[in-house]
């Protein structure tokens, strides 16, 4: 294998990681997406765009988010673990940001875009309702009207957050075709977009979708990992061993490894989600998907032998996604990134875990890395660090936590 | 076998494209359709391949591709069904309209190959823009399969060089931006871009998206060089399912026949 003097490169001018990403849409977008590509080229390197961009982050997200030594769960995963063995765990808390995840990082970036692109209209596709909430609120902070499309069972199991788009002042609308998720979600979005080209930018909301979206995704989410390793370096005098990060689409995961891609000594994991089994429904595309194009992107999809997508589960509505992004695609192939998987008990278990020893109730998306942390820690000496991403909070999750617990609130 | 599409352009009147889905309502029901397209006067197939996302279309080929899906419609019954029907009509030309991934799934070569093998004249990729050409182009090319290009209201003159180099069989210009089946395009608007396709392409020019009724086939007949019926197609096999056939046929012929006497009209 081919490997690059540096991971932080990529993309190529057309969009590509290595044999993924791309732009696979219709003609109809290709005009909109090459002017984007511009107008994001120019936006990166005017000082303005970047001096406002942050100065939200600071007042209006609560950047930057802390730095956590998890040192009660620490010491549980020790328990179990043998003699000097057990790393300490850390967390990146993006749960503290307005909204509640990282998914505001990157909207408060993009619409930022749009208003220099003159758009006037935005639109958006949600899984859990993260990326739907955040959206919802940059439009109303900037006076722009906001559709989200959200899947119709999505909606079911994620109402406060439906409401809380509503408050917001956003039109969700249900999606009912396909498996009523964020995939189908994402096509209804992408048909608004061809049919309002003129007026309308589309905030996609994980590291997917045609060039630059990925690009451009992850570089609003780095900030995630640029404070993380300045703040471990300032805390620790060092780097962490391993970072850990769950992957739908994979946008917190890329937003907090893409600083680190360089320093060889840091290992990295993510984590997708395994549903009921990685032999049984799941949404793990790299454990059980092939290389294919759907959203604008190739990338590794759950698809059969003629192509056809599948439906992806997952307990958690935000990892609930046929595909990944497409640079997770390069680095799990080119071997920088290691990616493993976390079911839906796993997921519950580690939910439970967080909340017990540290007082912090995840959202199930972070809930899947610290699943695998709890396995990886016992692992690791007891001198190492793992910095996993706390990327959402559980507010949103209480009540599928509640039902699968068995518990009637 | 791209001289079938040249031939059905080549005629003294607009050549009336049809559009179904491959195994809608399922694949058995498909030759018999196709063959009813034939007799009401279709000049050339486009025969859909099913997608599980199909994020270009609107609700009425979204369901046929949900029909066609749950009818258990597989790659290979697709490519028997254009094969059939190149034994049947060796002199129609049938194009395949679909998704990259159907497509690629097993590498392009092997499906360029496979669609050469049963009679395929062309293929129009919705995903795959020319700044994508490598993923699919080249295969088809070196099979003899034209790749059938896009051209929309969002291709400006500074783009449209890059969607003809490549391009082959015909240009299909999409006449609103948006979504199939839903809108017609303003007359005019139409007219003001075929001319200026023309202007830039020795390829006929055919224009769909939108288009229902004989009156609006008749307008486009009159300055394109192809008419592309889809939806409202899909609409009676939709609404007769397996007894598709007859209604199909009427239906096409009051197309055909609007198609012929449009470019009467011009030459008298």
């Amino acid at each position: 294998m081919n490997v690059p003097n540096s991971f932080r490169t990529q993309p190529d001018e057309r969009g590509h990681f290595g044999q993924f990403g791309g732009r696979f849409v219709a003609e109809t977008l290709m005009p909109l997406i090459l002017d984007l590509d511009r107008e994001y080229r120019a936006a990166k390197a005017d000082p303005a765009f970047k001096a406002e961009f942050e100065d939200l982050l600071e007042h209006y997200v609560g950047r930057p988010s802390p730095l956590y030594h998890a040192e009660r769960l620490s010491a549980a995963l020790r328990e179990g673990a043998e003699p000097g063995m057990g790393a300490q765990v850390w967390f990146k808390r993006d749960e503290l940001n307005h909204t509640g995840a990282h998914k505001i990082n990157n909207c408060i970036g993009q619409i930022l875009l749009a208003i220099r692109m003159g758009k006037t209209r935005i639109i958006a596709e949600t899984g859990a309702g993260q990326h739907g909430v955040a959206t919802a609120a940059v439009c109303a902070r900037f006076g722009l009207p906001c559709v989200i499309y959200m899947g119709a069972r999505d909606i079911e199991r994620q109402q406060p957050n439906v409401f809380r788009m509503k408050l917001l002042g956003a039109e969700v609308r249900p999606v009912e075709s396909g498996a009523k998720t964020l995939s189908d979600a994402m096509n209804e979005g992408l048909r608004d977009w061809v049919a309002n080209v003129h007026d309308t930018f589309y905030i996609i909301g994980t590291a997917a979708g045609p060039h630059p979206y990925p690009e451009m995704v992850r570089d609003f989410q780095s900030v995630i990992g640029r404070e993380a390793r300045a703040q471990m370096l300032a805390r620790t005098g060092r780097l962490p061993d391993m970072l850990v990060a769950a992957i739908g689409g994979g946008s917190n995961a890329i937003g907090l490894f893409h600083p680190f891609l360089d320093d060889a000594e840091v290992a990295m994991l993510g984590v997708e989600a395994a549903g009921h089994g990685l032999d049984r429904e799941h949404a793990a595309s790299l454990a059980g998907g092939f290389p294919g194009v759907l959203h604008g992107n190739k990338t590794y999809l759950l698809q059969d032998e003629d192509g056809q997508i599948a439906e992806g589960h997952s307990i958690s509505a935000g990892l609930d996604y046929p595909g990944i992004g497409p640079e997770h695609a390069w680095l799990r192939d080119i071997g920088r990134v290691e990616y493993d998987s976390a079911t839906d008990q796993d997921a519950l278990d580690a939910f439970q875990l967080l909340c017990r020893t540290e007082g912090i109730i995840p959202a199930l998306e972070p809930a899947h890395a610290i699943a695998a942390v709890t396995r990886r820690a016992k692992t690791m000496r007891d001198d190492q660090v793992i910095l996993a991403n706390l990327c959402g909070r559980g507010d949103k999750d209480i009540f599928t936590v509640a039902s699968a617990l068995g518990v009637a609130i | 076998m791209t001289t079938r599409l040249a031939a059905a352009f080549a005629q003294d009147h607009a050549a009336l494209v049809c559009f179904v889905t491959a195994g809608d309502p399922t694949p058995a029901a498909t030759p018999a359709i196709l063959d009813a397209l034939v007799a009401g006067g279709a000049d050339v197939i486009e025969l859909g391949m099913p997608f599980t996302d199909p994020m270009a279309d609107g609700p009425a080929i979204q369901n046929a591709n949900i029909r066609s899906l749950a009818a258990g419609t597989r790659t290979t019954d697709i490519l028997s069904i254009a094969a059939g029907f190149r034994s049947r009509h060796p002199n129609v030309p049938l194009v395949l309209m679909g998704y990259a991934n159907p497509m690629l799934r097993h590498g392009s070569a092997a499906f360029a190959r496979a669609a050469a093998d049963s009679g395929v004249d062309g293929v129009i990729c919705v995903d795959i823009p020319p700044e994508e050409d490598d993923a699919l182009g080249p295969a088809l090319r070196a099979a003899g399969i034209a790749p059938i290009r896009l051209a929309t209201p969002t291709t400006d003159a500074a783009r449209l060089p890059a969607v003809l180099d490549g391009a082959g069989g015909f240009l299909y210009y999409v006449s609103v931006a948006g979504i199939t089946g839903l809108q017609q395009a303003q007359q005019s608007s139409i007219e003001d871009a075929v001319a200026r396709l023309m202007d830039a392409t020795d390829l006929p020019v055919a224009v769909g998206f939108g288009v229902r009724t004989p009156d609006q086939a008749a307008a486009i007949a009159r300055v394109a060089d192809g008419v592309v019926v889809g939806s409202a197609i899909v609409e009676i096999v939709a609404a007769h399912g397996a007894d598709a056939p007859g209604p199909v046929t009427t239906y096409v012929r009051s197309l055909a026949d609007a198609v012929a006497s449009a470019r009467k009209v011009v030459a008298a």
